[in-house]
């Protein structure tokens, strides 16, 4: 009896003891392995010297608190798998930090034929795989089919359009479009849109791309590191690749990289700026202050770059009211309210977005009242916004007969005698709440009703058909979340307002068009968009459709937002931090300095 | 020795019977209560507290919504005790107005919880035939992966119950009967192993054999000698409602932000905890303090009801 | 006894198979979508394809029968073929269990990250019941002493204080202010010296410490009560005046009988010192079960979420079983017919 009573605990221990051996005996396997490699390589780079050795300098640190869940970007899609695979993978050109493009694996940027529909790319000269073998034409037109052959590749929305892709000779490729395309550096541009081995992913096409788990954890690229160990969600622990085109320069510096996963972007901030456990912590959206605090400890310094993300309040042109039960939120309903212009513009002016900023975003945002907020695109004619105008927003309400006629301090609407009531969501984040209690107080002040709502990121982000809780769906007045353009050119992005892309809840899926905004003019203006080559012209009218749905009350911006990075102070050569593009783009090139 | 027993067994056949014994019962419970100094002084401490919450906000001047951010995250002084949060709000305030909270959803999901556990507990120990099915479905409520099913019934009741009582009391239901219906099962499993036990006891036997029926039994015999452990799993019940209330509260499925309770405004300070690290300690403190309470006095009500420890 | 062995053991076959189902269905209600973490930027349409090529829009019923077969019968016959090193049948077409995020097999994933979480919690656990009995029943044994009122004030802090509270005091102070240990566990650590041993003991002190805690008080209250409960029945008397010596009541007689529920409780804890795992993990940065799990839901990986919540039921049923069969050992009151 004495026995069977520890009986359990025994059982317990030895799962336990089991469990921990075998992790023990795993992890020494890759160890191994990666000695063994590592010797390997240093065998093979004994290369003329002349920027020092490549991987001279030892181990890089990179903590993204999300990690990476695969390293073929093809098949994923989210910025962090982007990232992990970009140490990798090389596109034919990238964007720098101020968003020109940049040759990689082309040998320079090519401009589009001039009848708009198809672009000439000629690659780069001597370039090599991580196994020694040579880069060449069949590769990126592989890389075409493979996504558009396989329906997991997250990144075919970089080859719509494209009737085909051909290699003209092993270093000359051609992309050919179904119509006029002006801007033509989709396909194959940025970190989102890399190429793949043909050697290694032939027999991964189609629905063998997911079984294929070996090549799609350990992709061979061309660029400056190579997988060592990949861990799901956790880990993965890059090499440097003695084959990279500038290794004979001396780059990458960093011997090895690890990106780390884990824990959340406030425990990132401190493991860099406070603890100097790591070299550089991803995507810290924290209050500011907290970051400041962080980094006058003095080992650490926090970069923010800017792209075209702007947080944003969406307006709800069509009526929420779950009376109207399918017909809610459908495009042909009218909202009560906050389709009158007094009402938007009383909302725009009630708020201090300064003041969201110094809350939210301190440095890494900054007060916008545009849909594209960076130059050269960006308009001047709503810039009254910046300041707020309670006064002004009140006087404009009583203006337009909403008055406050029982005494509760809450408007009513004149034609319904229902008080001006606004129910207000968005995802589920510290700064995002806080901004939500500010701007109800900023609309408390102007006599409107603000309910709150919060919502999962992975509910209202995610597409469900039955949930209630999408930001598409948009079962609310007003919602609020940040959205910007894959690239520096606005033309995709400014479609997002086109009555085409107008959601509607019950067709089976809708498109961009969030706060269902239809206007003729916006549509026909649209439409010169994308057949007009002339950059000048480009610019005149991507500022008039910005103030078209401006002024049409379709959103009310508040922050341009950049992304924000903390990197140690021992690391250099990072220039600015690049929003366009990865912030991995230029790793070769960092260094650590004592 | 064996008397003792029997003149318990005595006492509380005759307890529910007759009122005026009824009371002395309570009232000699009661006694034995106030000598247990940790029961004592969480109540005293739980009273506080419960005074501090539900009628603190009446007196303290300062209004736990207005948002000044010229006065963000300022230290504790006299105009602000214990410092402002990062929007300006008076931390002091917040923390009354979200002891309010917390509390009353530990005590209505508690006794949501203690109810449903107690009943599956007494059932399913006392009658064999439920007692599979019973188990087995305690089994899967403990097997059921809570999060997901949060996601699943918050995604499906929360606009009716919004409907239907509008933002908080909906959302304040809501709550409660998560975390009542995912907290029952280890109380239905103390009970069941309580009841077990009991049902082998010569009183039960004897209780049967005399003809009882077995309604009787349960509430003369069986009921009567599980109520220490209810009372104890009621206590536990009511720290562990506050704590997952926290915890619903993290992943953004509890309250609405504009809605502080202690474990919102926990998790909305942990980013400032070296900045203002009085807006972390509080609402943590506040948390231990009451649950700790709790504890102790169920510990005292353990030990007032247990017939065997009062007699000594 | 050997018969409702093997009765509940059979039983618990098709419990298993209703709580995948009840699973599987909330998550099939359940309002997440794989594709809600790509960047917006990505359209619709592709969106939609990619939906479908994961298999979001089959019919619920098909997709889990499908999981049931992969779980019950392909990934048994892989972890065999992988022990052994050999090959059983078609194994190339055999399909397996694929995560939706990740693209790999899911099990291959868990297994990655059970080493860490059975580190942190097992030694946790361990540490915890290891602590928990003696105070427990030393507490008991000497009811109203010094050491029961500084043992039960102690036990009801550790018990009372949260783990994300004093998690975050524990990084705060130990990692922040005095920098004594690193503030996030680093799973590509190996232990093959000295002082690889010393840091896996720093990355692993703080988790550990502050789940023992937690742990121990619970199981010591526990314990406390169940030995106050036998300490005054009359066998204890009997066996007293008999003349035993004190040590051997206390051993053979209290004891014993004190720890049956115990027992149970510890192997009822077990499977939810799992579930405790996430908020924990969570706080110390532990790329374990919990953390993976929650990484599942709020990626929507159905596939993965369903394979790990299944496995922690399948914990749940086991150590309920034999919660229950010691119990029937262990105290000859309780008759299982």
């Amino acid at each position: 009896m004495k026995r069977i009573k520890w009986l359990a605990l025994f059982a317990v221990l030895a799962l336990v003891l089991a469990a921990c051996g075998d992790g023990d005996d795993g992890a020494a396997d890759t160890t191994e392995g990666a000695t063994a490699t590592t010797e390997a390589t240093t065998d093979t780079t004994e290369a003329p010297d002349t920027g020092g050795m490549a991987g001279q300098g030892g181990a890089l640190t990179l903590l993204q608190w999300q990690a990476a869940s695969t390293l073929n970007p093809l098949l994923s899609g989210g910025t962090k798998e982007l990232l992990a695979a970009s140490l990798i993978l090389e596109p034919l050109a990238e964007y720098d930090p101020a968003g020109n493009l940049v040759a990689v694996l082309a040998a320079d940027v090519p401009t589009v034929a001039d009848d708009l529909l198809s672009v000439t790319w000629t690659l780069k000269e001597g370039v090599t795989w991580s196994d020694g073998s040579a880069f060449t034409a069949d590769d990126v037109v592989f890389t075409y089919e493979y996504c558009t052959q396989t329906a997991d590749c997250t990144q075919s929305g970089f080859f719509t359009g494209i009737t085909s892709v051909e290699a003209v000779d092993a270093t000359t490729v051609t992309i050919t479009f179904e119509t006029e395309t002006p801007f033509p550096y989709n396909a194959f541009v940025t970190y989102q849109s890399p190429i793949l081995q043909k050697a290694q992913f032939e027999n991964c096409v189609g629905t063998d791309a997911v079984a294929c788990t070996d090549e799609n954890f350990g992709p061979i690229g061309t660029g400056p590191y190579m997988v060592n160990d990949f861990k799901v969600n956790d880990t993965a622990l890059y090499d440097y690749n003695p084959n990279y085109r500038g290794a004979e320069d001396g780059k990458p510096f960093f011997g090895t990289v690890l990106i780390k996963g884990g824990g959340d972007a406030e425990a990132s901030a401190r493991s860099v700026l406070e603890l100097g456990e790591a070299d550089y912590g991803w995507n810290l959206q924290v209050d500011p202050v907290v970051l400041a605090n962080m980094e006058d400890t003095g080992i650490g310094v926090v970069l923010a770059g800017f792209a075209s993300n702007v947080e944003r309040l969406m307006i709800n042109q069509t009526d929420p009211d779950p009376d109207l039960g399918d017909q809610r939120s459908e495009p042909g309903t009218t909202h009560p309210f906050l389709t009158d212009p007094a009402v938007y513009q009383a909302l725009s002016m009630a708020i201090n977005r300064q003041e969201l900023v110094d809350v939210g975003y301190g440095f890494a945002g900054s007060p916008t009242c545009n849909v594209w907020p960076g130059a050269p695109y960006a308009s001047t004619a709503n810039d009254a916004c910046l300041v707020q105008d309670i006064d002004g927003a009140n006087a404009l309400l009583d203006e337009a007969g909403y008055l406050d006629t029982d005494g509760d301090g809450i408007r009513e609407d004149p034609d319904t005698g229902d008080p001006l009531f606004v129910l207000y969501q968005t995802s589920t984040n510290a700064v995002r709440q806080s901004n939500q209690d500010l701007v109800k107080s900023y609309w408390a002040q102007i006599g409107v009703d603000t309910e709150l709502k919060n919502i999962d990121a992975s509910v209202f982000f995610g597409g469900d058909q039955a949930s209630p809780d999408t930001y598409q769906v948009f079962y609310s007045d007003i919602e609020m979340y940040t959205n910007g353009a894959g690239s520096p050119d606005p033309q995709t992005y400014m479609s997002n307002w086109t009555t085409d892309q107008v959601i509607s809840p019950s067709a089976n899926f809708g498109g961009g068009n969030i706060p269902r905004y239809s206007s003729a003019e916006y549509d026909a203006l649209y439409l010169e968009l994308t057949t007009t080559g002339d950059l000048d012209r480009r610019i005149e009218i991507v500022k008039e459709l910005n103030d078209l749905v401006i002024q049409a009350g379709a959103m009310i911006p508040l922050i341009w937002r950049g992304s924000v990075s903390a990197f140690a102070n021992s690391i250099g050569g990072v220039g600015d931090l690049n929003a366009w593009d990865s912030e991995y783009w230029n790793v070769e090139d960092w260094t650590r300095s004592e | 020795m064996a008397t003792t027993r029997e003149r318990v067994e005595e006492t509380q056949d005759q307890t529910i019977e007759s009122p005026e014994r009824y009371r002395s019962l309570w009232s000699d419970v009661w006694r034995q209560f106030r000598r247990h100094k940790g029961a004592m002084v969480g109540l005293v401490l739980l009273l506080v507290i419960m005074f501090g919450s539900y009628v603190g906000p009446l007196i303290y001047p300062l209004d736990p919504f207005a948002i000044d951010t010229s006065q963000a995250s300022l230290t504790p002084s006299l105009d602000h005790p214990m410092g402002t949060d990062n929007l300006g709000r008076d931390v002091m305030a917040r923390v009354m107005v979200g002891g309010r909270i917390s509390l009353s959803v530990g005590i209505a999901a508690m006794i949501v919880g203690v109810v449903i556990g107690t009943v599956v507990g007494i059932l399913s120990g006392f009658f064999s035939k439920l007692d599979g099915i019973l188990m087995r479905g305690t089994d899967m409520f403990l097997a059921l992966p809570i999060l997901p099913l949060l996601l699943v019934i918050i995604m499906l009741f929360r606009d009716p119950l919004r409907e239907a009582f509008g933002p908080e009391l909906g959302i304040f239901i809501l709550v409660v009967s998560i975390i009542g219906i995912t907290s029952w099962m280890q109380t239905a499993r103390v009970v069941r192993g309580d009841v077990l036990a009991l049902k082998e006891q010569e009183f039960v036997l004897a209780a049967h054999s005399i003809g009882s029926r077995k309604r009787s039994v349960v509430f003369r015999h069986i009921f009567p000698n599980v109520l220490s452990p209810v009372m104890v799993a009621a206590a536990l019940g009511v720290a562990i409602a506050i704590i997952t209330e926290s915890a619903l509260s993290f992943l953004g499925l509890g309250f609405p932000s504009d809605f502080p309770t202690w474990g919102r405004l926990l998790f909305d300070a942990q980013g400032y905890i070296t900045i203002t690290p009085m807006r972390v300690l509080w609402p943590g403190i506040l948390i231990s303090l009451t649950v700790i309470s709790v504890n102790f006095i169920g510990d005292g009500l353990r030990d007032a009801l247990d017939p065997k420890l009062r007699s000594q | 006894m050997g018969r409702y062995i093997i009765r509940r053991t059979l039983f618990a076959i098709p419990t298993l198979i209703v709580i995948s189902f009840v699973i599987f269905a909330i998550l099939d209600l359940a309002p997440g979508d794989p594709t809600a973490s790509l960047p917006l930027t990505i359209p619709p349409e592709v969106r939609e394809k990619i939906r479908e090529a994961l298999g979001f829009n089959d019919p619920f019923l098909v997709s889990w029968l499908k999981w049931l077969y992969q779980m019950m019968i392909v990934e048994p016959i892989n972890l065999i073929e992988q022990m052994f090193n050999i090959t059983i049948g078609d194994s190339e077409n055999r399909v397996r269990i694929i995560s939706w995020s990740s693209k790999a097999p899911v099990v291959d994933t868990i297994i990655e990250r059970i080493p860490q979480t059975l580190w942190v919690l097992g030694l946790a656990f361990i540490l915890g019941v290891m602590i928990a009995i003696p105070v427990g029943v030393i507490s008991a044994y000497k009811q109203y002493s010094v050491f029961d009122n500084v043992g039960t004030f102690v036990t009801m802090v550790g018990y009372s204080v949260p783990t994300f509270f004093t998690g975050l005091l524990a990084i705060v102070v130990f990692s922040v202010w005095l920098g004594w240990f690193p503030s996030f566990y680093d799973t590509t650590l190996v232990v093959n010296s000295w002082e690889t041993l010393v840091l896996q003991f720093k990355q692993m002190i703080m988790p550990v410490a502050v789940l023992a805690l937690f742990n121990a008080a619970a199981l010591s209250r526990f314990t406390r009560s169940s030995m106050l409960d036998n300490l005054n029945e009359d066998y204890v008397r009997t066996a007293r005046s008999k003349g035993l010596n004190e040590n051997k009541v206390l051993v053979t007689h209290v004891l014993r009988n004190s720890l049956i529920p115990v027992v149970t409780l510890i192997a009822l804890q077990i499977p939810g010192v799992f579930a405790g795992a996430i908020i924990t993990e969570q706080i110390f940065r532990i790329n374990g079960l919990g953390q993976l799990l929650i990484s599942a839901i709020q990626g929507a990986d159905v596939p993965m979420v369903q394979t790990l919540t299944f496995l922690f039921a399948v914990l749940i049923v086991v150590f309920n079983l034999l919660a229950d069969i010691t119990y029937g050992l262990l105290d000859p009151r309780i008759r299982y017919e």
